[in-house]
């Protein structure tokens, strides 16, 4: 017999007022402005537009105070508000090569056009606390006048002499995948991958990655470049016929160089894995290039042997929002499922006592 | 980048850039100063939507969906005749209508909203632009050679 149950709105409602109480907390201490967040937790508010796949500052600080800071429940709510909103179209592809570069490195060339730029980054810092942060009294930075010059992608520069894979032809005619449109189908073409990897989770590409390292499908990497800083966004408006920059945002890529490839045709060149995500997230972009090199082993005829190669594997459990939406629905009731299972494990339970007593 | 536009729309497609670059509160503070407003009627939104911001794989290769950026956008006809448009990133319906103004007036009379809203907004992002690099540059890498001195 199945007895529908009701009950618990009271809580539900106490337990969201509670909530809200606990996310405040103490009264007397001033409540966080948005912009605060945006200006001072700007990584933070990075991964939660790079992994809720919408680059949008408000929302994402907004989505981190509403989630008491908890990442993945951000993401969840920009992936949410997303949904509410039209989809005016496609960007054209946007142009890493011209960014306006705030960092720029490369560990394979010390001198290259354009320079080691090491802009805000963390490297070379002690990783020891330091509490006069918190009195916020900062000089200016230092400013050093300097002809802006061209600072060509790196994988161009030894493209040129043919040792690094091309990026390849780009057929015009070819539908560009979307997997907030299609359901995904195994095998995916490398555009879903990139599309999966880019709002990816962090934590898990970057296990990924790092077993990629420790010898499960090592591809031996070199950090070819990695470039910090802002792009256009050109958009083909049709009312106008033209396409217009609908404005700057802050984008991480990274070229990630690889051990050597070659054929019957092809001399031997070397590989490369891409990531590019929104934001100053550079460990993502780093993650996310060991991973794409890793998961183009069947486009390279390599033998897949590793958790990072399988496809399948790495993009249907890369999405946070999806992974935990299903760990956290087990904690939903399961009443009716359970007393199913109860009833069979009574009968197991008689079964095993009749044999036992029917063999003394 | 530009290779679809014609040379015919460089002009309103780089007012139009400059436009949607420029920091809200810059062009609102421009756009109080201009003083023969026009009176105008909302030919579409403004509204807020979503635009799939595309990359290439490998900087240069296929296409990709890297994400969504939020866009407003707004279309506006002006009491003398000319319809506007204006888009630009973020949740900014303001700016977004103020720009589709903007724009029909630039088909009116280009030469004073050059003038007195473009040039002044393009030199804010070239000046905001010099600064972010000369930031950058002070953190640019010196590389200078050790010279062992046991001849």
């Amino acid at each position: 017999m199945y007895v529908a149950v009701k009950g618990g709105e009271a809580a539900i409602s106490n337990a969201h007022a509670l909530l809200a109480d606990r996310r405040r907390g103490d009264r007397t201490v001033p409540a966080l402005r948005l912009d605060q967040i945006i200006e001072q937790l700007g990584l933070a508010v990075d991964r939660a537009m790079g992994e809720g796949s919408l680059y949008d500052k408000e929302l994402a600080a907004l989505a981190l105070v509403q989630a008491r800071g908890d990442l993945i429940e951000a993401i969840f709510l920009v992936r949410a508000y997303r949904t509410t909103l039209p989809r005016f179209g496609y960007s054209r592809p946007i142009e890493t090569g011209t960014m306006l570069i705030e960092r720029r490195i490369s560990a394979t060339f010390k001198d290259l056009p354009g320079g080691q730029v090491l802009g805000p980054t963390f490297d070379y810092t002690h990783r020891l606390l330091d509490p006069s942060i918190v009195d916020g009294d900062v000089p200016a930075p230092v400013t050093r006048d300097a002809e802006a010059e061209p600072a060509p992608r790196v994988t161009d520069l030894l493209g040129r002499q043919g040792l690094m894979e091309p990026d390849g032809p780009t057929d015009p005619e070819r539908e560009v995948g979307d997997l907030t449109r299609e359901p995904l189908e195994f095998p995916l073409n490398r555009d879903l991958r990139l599309q999966a990897l880019a709002r990816g989770d962090e934590g898990f590409l970057l296990a990924l990655g790092y077993s990629t390292q420790r010898g499960y499908g090592r591809t031996h990497p070199f950090v070819g470049e990695i470039r910090i800083g802002e792009v256009d966004v050109e958009f083909e408006v049709p009312e106008l016929g033209f396409a217009v920059n609908l404005g700057r945002i802050r984008v991480t890529e990274c070229q990630m160089v690889n051990q050597f490839k070659g054929s019957a045709k092809i001399p031997p060149q070397f590989t490369r894995g891409y990531g590019l995500v929104f934001g100053q997230a550079e460990r993502k972009a780093m993650a996310m290039s060991l991973c794409d090199r890793a998961l183009r082993a069947r486009e390279f005829g390599e033998d897949i042997v590793a958790p990072a190669q399988d496809e399948e594997f790495v993009i249907a459990h890369s999405d946070n929002v999806q992974a935990t939406g299903f760990v956290e629905h087990l904690k939903l009731p399961h009443y009716v499922d359970f007393q199913a299972e109860l009833d069979l494990i009574r009968r197991m339970r008689a079964e095993h006592e009749g044999k036992q007593e029917a063999a003394e | 980048m530009q290779t679809a536009s014609s040379n015919q729309n460089q002009p309103r497609k780089a007012a139009l850039d400059t436009l949607a670059v420029a920091p809200s509160r810059a062009l609102a503070d421009l756009w109080d100063r201009w003083a023969d407003k026009p009176d105008y009627a909302k030919v579409r939104g403004p509204e807020v939507g979503l635009v799939m911001v595309r990359g290439r794989a490998g900087g240069g290769g296929a296409p990709f969906n890297l994400g969504e950026a939020s866009v407003s956008r707004a279309s506006v006809r002006i009491a003398s005749g000319q319809v506007g448009h204006g888009y630009c990133l973020g949740r900014d319906l303001a700016k977004a209508e103020v720009i589709a103004i903007i724009d029909a007036l630039w088909q009116r009379e280009a030469a004073a909203v050059e003038a007195e809203i473009i040039a002044p907004l393009q030199e804010l992002t070239r000046v905001s632009t010099l600064k972010k690099q000369a930031e950058a540059a002070a953190t640019k890498v010196d590389f200078f050679t050790m010279v062992r001195g046991d001849n």
